[in-house]
């Protein structure tokens, strides 16, 4: 089941670790492993893992439990919709399989490889947040298994301060085994889509309001656009078609073979294509009808594109703040980062609603700012200063994303992290379950 | 079109992955393997993906005295087998083989006698039905016999020979069989190994197998790549050969 170390890194592929990674065909074989782990005397320590699309060390440690053989379907109901399946499952599945059937996941991140474990643990998001909230938000019940080997069952009503620990909890109550997760009937898959050009920050906020009963809404941002035009975007809004055609998203596409040298990505290079797409024509009186694959993955139909970002690998910079402070933290944010030189090359908008009862749940009801940096070391100073920024304005960054914010910053941007912190030593997962990531942020 | 399927190790990674490309196409599955529970989760799983029905028994390859009785249990159950494809195998431990025959017998049994008993019971069933194909994974490693890993090899190798001559000999009843041979796949059973460039998913492998299987294929390198390499690796003189460590 395990083997030797080798090296392992996330999304971001910033950082790299040496991991035994272990691979449990049953919950069985991660009982035999939590209690006899040779690793030390002291027992078991690592961290669960799905897809590895998490862009830091969220899922990185010396021991990995990785999720791969835990990828049955389990049961459906074709009446309610309601789907339970093991951890280890992947969205890309589920979609591949509900889609042509009519149904389509309540919430869905921007690439559709990850684990429904992974979707669980970080509490993910879409582009319908301001309507349907979190992944989370839309579980029936998840089954855990915890330090002690115990099974348990977690529910918003059984076990309820459990559940709202284990979505969003990183992986460090314990190993979720499956869930059942309520599915949604759609109209038809494709997505028709209406796109709004802005002409700066405040523009694209107050469009995002003026279009709150939308489903889906997101803003591709110009962060190297500065003046007037700071901010300026493109808003994307979508809601699904209603012709009954139902088509699962496709992969494909083309791949990244290798990690190309990472100075292609400079502030020219990033500024001239941000300006070209901002430009480019677009009717936003007229709807397009965009496959729910093009519409909900732009991204997943070229492998591998972290490796664009070269050897050294990339940030992601997401943070959110509440609506009473978007408009200045995130002229700040980009002004401050244009400043130092530091373009990205995609920076995605999104509006939240309100956030939930998980302990450490990202969003809250705001405005959430993502951003991509390859990694140089000039760069961390430069996020530390972001960090003051959004702290300043009562906002916080998304575990999902982080690679190096630190234990000062997390504790003061997740108030229950306290909460979060006792759970833990009384379930033993202190000792069980840790990843570079927690370790990091003081748990 | 395929409709009713015989899987044999149905619990190895490849093989659960051809299963569900066949589960999607609706096909009738009926899986054979050492652990019950794995047997009914994949069970569940396959209906939910589409399989119209599936079946499943537990059985050791090695149990050689049952395999009559297994594949009457199979077609009663199936009525006619439309494919039957063998997936199970077990990676040897060559420095231990290399010791001690039980050892050596022992995964000669598994990776090539079960296969061929099975085989004869099956093809004399399968060749009354007059059609119908048989398919067995077998490896590139039986290609050519290596220092590091040749227990493995030749009993590989038997099942590729043996599934020569066997197609022959079902050929005029209508009957096709493959010879599927995987290269580096990143499964259970090489879970140890340092993964590189050459390796391959068991959902790449399985996609291989089915579209080869389609094509009616005699010999699948999975993925493509491995013929080439097997050509080059078979073409280097045995003086030479013969000092290569790997
Ligand atoms: C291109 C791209 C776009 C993205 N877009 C979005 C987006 O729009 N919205 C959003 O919210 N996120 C987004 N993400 C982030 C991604 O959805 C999350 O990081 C998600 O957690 C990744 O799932 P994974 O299976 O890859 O998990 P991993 O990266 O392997 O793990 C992530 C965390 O989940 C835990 N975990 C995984 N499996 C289990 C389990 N079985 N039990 C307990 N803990 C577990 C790990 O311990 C770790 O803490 C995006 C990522 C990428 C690469
Ligand atoms: N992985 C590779 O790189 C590679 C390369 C070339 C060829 N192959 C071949 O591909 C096939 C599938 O292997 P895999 O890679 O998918 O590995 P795998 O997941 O380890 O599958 C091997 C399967 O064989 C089964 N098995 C072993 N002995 C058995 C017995 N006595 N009775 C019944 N079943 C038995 C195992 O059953 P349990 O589940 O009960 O243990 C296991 O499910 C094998 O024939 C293998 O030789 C693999």
């Amino acid at each position: 089941m395990s083997s030797e170390p080798t090296s392992l890194h996330s999304w971001g592929r910033y950082p790299v670790t040496d991991a035994v990674v272990h691979v449990p065909r049953s919950a069985q074989d991660i009982q035999y492993l939590l209690q006899h782990t040779d690793a030390s005397a002291t027992g078991f320590s690592g961290i669960a893992r799905g897809f590895g699309r998490s862009y830091g060390d969220s899922a990185l440690a010396s021991h990995i439990v990785h999720t791969r053989l835990l990828d049955h379907f389990l049961e459906f109901g074709a009446d309610t919709g309601v789907l339970t399946c093991a951890a280890g499952v992947s969205l890309d599945t589920i979609l591949h399989h509900f889609t042509p059937r009519g149904w389509f996941l309540p919430v869905v991140p921007g690439t559709r490889y990850v684990s429904v474990g992974g979707a669980i643990a970080s509490d993910v998001h879409g582009k319908n947040h301001h309507i349907d909230g979190t992944f989370g938000q839309h579980l029936q019940s998840l089954r855990l298994l915890l330090a002690s080997g115990e099974v348990v069952n977690c529910s918003a009503v059984e076990n309820s301060i459990l559940f709202h620990a284990t979505c969003g909890g990183m992986g460090l109550t314990g190993v979720i085994l499956d869930a059942s997760i309520v599915l949604r009937r759609i109209p038809g898959s494709a997505v028709m889509q209406r796109t709004l050009r802005t002409q700066n920050l405040q523009e694209v906020i107050e469009k995002f309001e003026a279009n709150v009963a939308t489903t889906y809404s997101v803003a591709w941002l110009d962060c190297l656009a500065n003046g007037s035009a700071l901010g300026r975007s493109l808003l994307f809004l979508g809601e699904h078609a209603a012709d009954g055609h139902y088509q699962a998203p496709r992969s494909g596409g083309i791949s990244v073979p290798f990690s190309t040298p990472s100075f292609l990505l400079n502030r020219y290079s990033i500024g001239a294509f941000n300006a070209l797409y901002h430009k480019r024509p677009i009717n936003s009186e007229r709807e397009q009808r965009i496959e729910a694959g093009n519409y909900f993955f732009p991204l997943d139909s070229i492998a591998h594109w972290n490796r664009l970002y070269g050897k050294r690998g990339f940030l992601q910079y997401q943070f959110v703040v509440p609506d009473e402070s978007a408009h200045a933290a995130i002229s700040r944010v980009l002004s401050t980062s244009s400043a130092a030189g530091k373009g990205s090359f995609l920076s995605v908008l999104k509006k939240f609603g309100p956030g939930n009862d998980n302990l450490l749940s990202f969003p809250i009801q705001g405005y959430t700012l993502a951003m991509d940096f390859k990694w140089e070391k000039s760069l961390l100073p430069m996020l530390d200063e972001l960090d003051r920024i959004v702290l300043d304005h009562g906002g916080r960054l998304y575990l999902a994303k982080d690679a190096r914010m630190s234990e000062d910053v997390f504790r003061r941007s997740y108030p229950r992290w306290e909460e979060f912190a006792q759970l833990r030593t009384q379930l033993g997962a202190d000792k069980a379950f840790n990843s570079l990531q927690s370790r990091r942020l003081g748990f | 079109m395929l409709k009713n399927i015989l899987v044999v190790g149905a619990n190895s990674a490849i093989a659960k992955s051809v299963s569900r490309l066949y589960a999607e196409e609706h096909c009738r599955l009926y899986l054979l393997a050492r652990n019950e529970e794995e047997l009914a989760l994949q069970k569940q799983d396959l209906l939910i993906r589409g399989a119209s029905e599936v079946d499943y028994s537990v059985f050791d390859v090695n149990n050689f005295s049952l395999h009559d009785a297994i594949v009457d249990q199979v077609l009663d159950s199936l009525g006619s087998i439309d494919l039957a494809i063998l997936c199970h195998g077990s990676l040897p431990d060559q420095a231990l083989c290399a010791e001690n025959f039980d050892a050596a017998l022992k995964e000669f049994n598994t990776n090539a006698l079960s296969v061929i008993s099975l085989l004869t019971s099956l093809a004399n069933h399968m060749s009354i039905q007059r059609c119908g194909c048989i398919a067995v994974i077998t490896s590139v490693a039986g290609d050519r016999g290596r220092q590091s890993n040749y227990i493995y090899g030749a009993a590989k190798g038997m099942v590729s020979l043996y599934l020569q001559g066997l197609r022959g000999r079902l050929h005029p009843s209508g009957i096709h069989v493959v010879d599927i041979r995987p290269g580096f796949v990143d499964t259970p059973m090489t879970h140890t190994f340092k993964k590189g460039a050459l390796w391959a998913s068991p959902e790449q492998v399985a996609e291989c197998i089915v579209n080869g299987i389609r094509k009616k294929k005699h010999t699948i390198y999975a993925p493509w790549f491995w013929r080439v390499i097997m050509m080059i690796v078979c073409s280097v003189p045995e003086v030479i050969f013969k000092r290569l460590k790997f």
